[in-house]
C-alpha cells in the first residue's frame, strides 16, 4: 500500500504551522520545526496519524479562508488563537507529531547536551547516589501489621 | 482433531508461564495457547532513534491504540481508567515497568483487620515460599532490611539511586517518612542468561537489552526446555464441557485462522482480569447459561484496577531524567490502615526518574505548560532533566457494579465478544487519592520542586486488571476454590490476577506469580485427587 502524505498546500501549511510552534533560535542554535530535514521527517512519519494531521489541517485551512501559509504574520496569530482555542484531537496529534520529530533531530539533541542515538546499545551512567542517606531509614522500628 | 493434553494453559503472561514451569516436572503433557506471538528485541523501541514515537503507535499501552494483530478491542469508554495491557508470548510482563512489591499480611486479611471486603483463603506466610522461588525465577532486585515488609532476600542488589533517588531520599528524610530502593525485576548483574541493566531508560515498552524480567526471557525457556509446548498466534475462542460438567478442551483459532478443537484432562486459564471473564463469559453452554464457572454470577463483577495519580514538578538543577530505569524508590509510609485519615486500607508511592525528551516536550505542552513561539526553548530547557515524579498507587476496593462484560457489538478480528468495563472509582479510593496527592505535593516541595502539577486519576493507567473471578472458600461468593479449582468446573483453574480478593495497593505482578507457583504447587500435591 502506497504511503499516504499531504497535498502540496497543506504540506505547506504544516511547515508554517510548525515554525510557529517552535521557532528557530539563533540564542540556542537550534532549528526551527518548520526546518526542511524536520519536515520531511514529520511528512514521513505521519503513519497512522495521517487522518488526524490531515483534519488539523483542514480545520486550520477553514480557520484561515484558504491557504494559512499565505496569510500575512499577523493574521496567522489570530488565526492559530483561534485553532488552538477550539482544540480536539486533531490538533493535539498533530501538536504531538511536531514534537516527536523536533526532539530527536540531530541538531536540537546535541542543543540540549544529549547525544542523538538511540538508548540501545550504549545505554547510559546513573551514579549510586548517596546510600547513606537510608541510615535513618533502617532504624526505623518495623510498621507493617501482623495479620491473624 | 488434536491429541488429547494432559493440561491446557491459557494465555503465556506472567501467571501462565509460571504454572507452566512449576508443573513442567511432572512430566505431564503441557500445552499453552498464546495469542500473539514470540516478540523479537532487536525491533524493540529503544532500537531506533524514533523510540518515543513508538509509545503512541506499535507500543502504545493501550491495546485500542496499539491495534496488534494479537490485540483485541476492549470497550471502556465507560470508565475513566483505561485498560493496558501487552499480548504476546511473555503477555503485559513484556510492557511493564517491572516495579515488584509484595503484597503486605495485612492484605490478604482486609475484613478481620479492617472491616471491609473479605479476607482472602491464603495468606502472606502460605504464599511466602512462593514469592521468594518467583524473585529468583525472575530474577529480582532489591535491598533487604525494608522496615515496612517482612525480611525478604532479593537475590541481586538494587537498582542505583542515582541523582533523583537521592534527591528523594533527602525529602522524604526531612519529613522523617519511610521510603526505600524499590524492589525490581530488573537485572543489576547477569542472572539466568540476562544481560545486566545499562540504564536505557525506557522500561516500560519492552528491554532491548534483556534486563528487565519478561517471562518469555525468564520462564518459557525454561518451561519449554522441559517439555512444555508453547502454540504462538492462537486464540482461545470458548471453553467446551460435558454432561459431568467437566471441561474437554478449547475452541481456538490458530495462526491460519482456522477454528481447532484442542482437548485436554485439564484448563488452566491465565488471562488476567479482564481476558479471563472474558473466555469464561464467552464459554456459555445450556448447562452454563450465563458463562462457565459462573455459579456465584460474580465472574467479570469486582473488577479492581488501583486508581492512580502522577503528581510531578521540576528541580533547579538536572536529575537522572531520561537515563536509568524510571523506578527509583518506593514509600510504604501510608499503607498501612489509619483511621485518622478518614479512610480505611492506603496506598503506595512509587517516585521515578524522569521521562524521555520528546516524552517531556510532548507531556507539558499537552499540559499547557510548554508554550508555542518564542519562549518555547528557553522553557524547555527548565523542564528537560529535571522532572521529578510521584506515582500513587491506590488500593481499589472490590465492588460489584465495578465489572467486565461482553459487549453486545464490538468483536475482536475473530469474531470474538469483547470485553466491555464498566467501572467508577469508589467512595473510600477516592478520599485515598486526595490524601495521597496532598503527600505528593509535601514531598515535592521538600524536595524543591517547583511548578507541580497533578494528574488523577490517570487515564491510562488501567495496568493491573483484579478481581473478576475471586477466590474463595464459599462458592456462592466466589468462582474458585482457595487453591485456583473452579468451584462448578473440577478440571478448570485460573491462576491470574482475576483471583485477588482484595487489590492491596502495590503492582500486583509479584502476587500474581506466587499465586500461580503456589497452585500449581496444589495441584501436583493432589494429582491422585485432583477432581474429588
Amino acid at each position: 500500500m502506497p504511503t499516504e502524505t499531504l497535498s502540496p498546500a497543506e504540506a505547506r501549511d504544516l511547515k508554517c504551522l510548525a515554525g510557529m510552534i517552535i521557532p528557530a533560535s539563533t540564542a540556542y542554535s537550534v532549528p526551527g520545526a518548520d526546518d526542511d530535514l524536520i519536515m520531511a521527517d514529520m511528512l514521513q512519519s505521519l503513519g497512522r496519524d495521517f487522518a488526524d494531521v490531515r483534519t488539523a489541517l483542514a480545520n486550520l485551512a477553514r480557520l484561515a479562508g484558504g491557504s494559512f501559509a499565505s496569510l500575512d504574520p499577523d493574521r496567522r496569530g489570530a488565526v492559530v488563537g483561534d485553532f488552538r482555542a477550539e482544540g480536539g484531537q486533531p490538533l493535539a496529534i498533530l501538536t504531538r507529531l511536531v514534537l516527536l520529530c523536533y526532539y530527536r533531530d540531530d541538531r536540537v539533541m546535541r542543543s540540549l547536551n544529549l547525544e542523538p542515538r538511540p538508548p540501545f546499545p550504549k545505554g547510559h551512567v546513573v551514579e549510586q547516589g548517596d546510600w547513606s542517606l537510608l541510615d535513618q531509614v533502617r532504624t526505623r522500628p518495623r510498621f507493617w501489621r501482623d495479620a491473624p | 482433531m488434536k491429541d488429547k493434553v494432559d493440561v491446557l494453559i491459557i494465555g503465556s503472561g506472567a501467571s501462565g508461564a509460571a504454572v507452566a514451569w512449576s508443573l513442567a516436572e511432572t512430566k505431564m503433557r503441557i500445552l499453552c495457547l498464546e495469542q500473539g506471538d514470540w516478540m523479537k528485541p532487536s525491533e524493540y523501541p529503544s532500537t531506533r532513534k524514533d523510540y518515543e514515537a513508538r509509545l503512541y503507535s506499535d507500543f502504545a499501552t493501550s491495546p485500542n491504540i496499539r491495534k496488534r494483530p494479537s490485540d483485541y478491542p476492549i470497550n471502556d469508554d465507560n470508565s475513566p481508567i483505561k485498560v493496558v495491557n501487552f499480548n504476546a508470548v511473555g503477555g503485559s510482563t513484556v510492557m511493564y515497568t517491572a516495579h515488584f512489591p509484595r503484597l503486605h499480611p495485612s492484605d490478604f486479611k482486609v475484613r478481620t483487620l479492617d472491616g471491609v471486603a473479605d479476607d482472602w483463603p491464603v495468606d502472606y506466610k502460605t504464599l511466602e515460599p512462593f514469592f521468594a522461588e518467583n524473585d529468583r525465577m525472575m530474577g529480582v532486585s532489591g535491598l533487604t532490611g525494608d522496615p515496612a515488609y517482612p525480611a525478604h532476600q532479593p537475590p541481586m542488589p538494587p537498582l542505583p539511586l542515582g541523582k533523583s533517588g537521592t534527591r528523594i531520599g533527602q525529602a522524604m528524610n526531612k519529613l522523617g517518612w519511610h521510603w526505600w530502593p524499590s524492589d525490581t525485576s530488573l537485572a543489576t548483574q547477569e542472572y539466568d542468561g540476562r544481560a545486566p541493566c545499562i540504564n536505557l531508560g525506557h522500561c516500560t515498552p519492552a528491554c532491548s537489552q534483556g534486563a528487565k524480567a519478561s517471562t518469555d526471557i525468564t520462564y518459557w525457556p525454561h518451561a519449554v526446555r522441559a517439555g512444555v509446548e508453547l502454540r504462538t498466534n492462537c486464540r482461545v475462542k470458548e471453553i467446551l464441557t460435558d454432561e459431568n460438567d467437566m471441561a474437554t478442551g478449547v475452541v481456538y483459532f490458530d495462526a491460519d485462522g482456522v477454528e481447532q478443537f484442542q482437548p485436554a484432562e485439564v484448563v488452566i486459564v491465565a488471562c488476567n482480569g479482564v481476558g479471563t471473564p472474558r473466555l469464561l463469559l464467552n464459554s456459555k453452554s445450556a448447562r452454563f447459561p450465563n458463562g462457565l464457572a459462573n455459579s456465584s454470577g460474580l465472574v467479570g463483577k469486582n473488577l479492581m484496577f488501583h486508581p492512580w495519580a502522577t503528581i510531578y514538578g521540576y528541580l533547579d538543577e538536572p536529575m537522572d531524567g531520561h537515563r536509568g530505569p524510571p523506578l527509583c524508590v518506593w514509600s510504604q509510609e501510608f499503607y498501612e490502615t489509619d483511621l485518622s485519615r478518614g479512610f480505611v486500607r492506603g496506598y503506595n508511592l512509587q517516585f521515578n526518574r524522569g521521562i524521555g525528551v520528546a516524552t517531556e516536550a510532548v507531556a507539558t505542552e499537552a499540559a499547557g505548560i510548554l508554550p508555542w513561539g518564542e519562549r518555547h526553548h528557553e522553557t524547555f530547557r527548565g523542564l528537560v532533566g529535571r522532572r521529578m515524579s510521584v506515582g500513587v498507587c491506590t488500593e481499589d476496593l472490590p465492588e460489584e457494579h465495578n465489572r467486565v462484560t461482553l459487549d453486545p457489538v464490538l468483536k475482536d478480528g475473530h469474531g470474538i465478544p469483547a470485553p466491555k468495563i464498566d467501572y467508577a472509582i469508589g467512595a473510600n479510593t477516592s478520599l485515598m487519592l486526595d490524601h495521597a496527592i496532598a503527600r505528593a505535593k509535601e514531598i515535592l516541595a521538600a524536595a524543591g520542586a517547583r511548578e507541580v502539577h497533578t494528574m488523577a486519576p490517570l487515564m491510562y493507567a488501567g495496568w493491573h486488571l483484579l478481581g473478576t473471578a475471586r477466590m474463595g472458600t464459599d462458592p456462592a461468593r466466589s468462582v474458585v476454590n482457595e487453591w485456583g479449582r473452579s468451584h462448578d468446573v473440577k478440571n478448570l483453574f485460573i491462576v491470574d490476577g482475576s483471583i485477588f480478593v482484595t487489590s492491596g495497593g502495590v503492582n500486583p505482578t509479584s502476587t500474581i506469580q506466587a499465586l500461580a507457583l503456589y497452585i500449581a504447587d496444589q495441584m501436583k500435591q493432589r494429582l491422585a485427587t485432583l477432581f474429588d
